[in-house]
């Protein structure tokens, strides 16, 4: 009896051991997918955005094109596109500054893959769009401008 | 279950191009009903993409992308026939897969 009671122990406390090992990433789920950074989509503005990206306060960079249109007639629907020449790039983040949650969406690129992304993003009004991107390490960044004529809100 | 992806991938002089159109709603949470009564968030959180089992693409999105996502990459390498194969998970949990052989 005892020992069965051991056994199922020890079985029980290696689960344990696989689940943290998963947890802290060491094992990684079939899917690969990372979890989902809601510090930094959650935490509204610009400013808080980027220290919640480890990004503080980036230098501004030629290398980094916006590709956006100057006046979007459809907040709900506006493409944005980024790219940039910069060696080794690791992440592209596109920020809304006036959006209420400023981080539109993140990328991370393994090597091989081309610091060359497109989305449709909403915009709730005018606002300044920001292309943040590491590149070796370091953070850079872009703005353009895209005027609003309706709101992607839903309002 | 939601609707399949619209994934087109197309190789040109070493570079494959990735365009994948997904069908999903990318509820803010921000939007009212007819009662007045909040619209819950859902949406899209991440989203990876392989090729030939390599991961060439992770991303996280936030609310302010759009309904129906669309969303356009390039990778070096690919050859016709390759397999490409985006998957997302939204934030109720759900999930999506689908695949595209490069042309």
């Amino acid at each position: 009896m005892i020992k069965q009671r051991r056994d199922v122990l020890k079985s029980g406390s290696s689960l344990g051991v696989l689940g943290l090992l998963a947890a802290a990433g060491v094992i990684k789920p079939g899917l690969a997918l990372a979890a989902w950074n809601e510090s930094a989509f959650k935490v509204g503005s610009l400013e808080k955005t980027l220290a919640a990206l480890g990004a503080g306060r980036p230098a501004t960079s030629a290398a980094i094109s916006i590709e956006a249109p100057e006046i979007a007639e459809n907040g709900a629907e506006v493409r944005i596109g980024v790219s940039s020449t910069l060696p080794k790039v690791e992440s592209i983040s596109i920020l809304i500054e006036k959006n209420p949650d400023a981080l539109a969406a993140a990328f991370k690129l393994p090597e091989g893959t081309e610091a060359n992304v497109q989305i449709r993003c909403k915009m709730s009004q005018t606002s300044n769009v920001y292309a943040l991107i590491k590149s070796d390490g370091k953070f850079l960044v872009a703005m353009k401008e895209v005027k609003v004529t309706l709101g992607g809100c839903g309002g | 279950m939601a609707n399949p992806m619209k994934i087109r991938a197309a190789a040109k002089d070493g570079v494959t191009e990735v365009k994948v159109l997904m069908s999903h709603e990318m509820e803010t949470g921000q939007r009212k009903d007819a009662s007045g009564a909040r619209v819950p968030a859902h949406f899209i959180t991440e989203l990876s993409a392989t090729w030939n089992g390599k991961v060439v693409l992770e991303a996280q999105f936030g609310t302010a992308v759009s309904r129906n996502p669309f969303l356009a990459f390039k990778f070096k390498g690919g050859a016709r026939g390759d397999k490409v194969v985006v998957t997302w998970k939204d934030n109720k949990g759900d999930t999506r897969t689908d695949e595209a052989a490069i042309s």
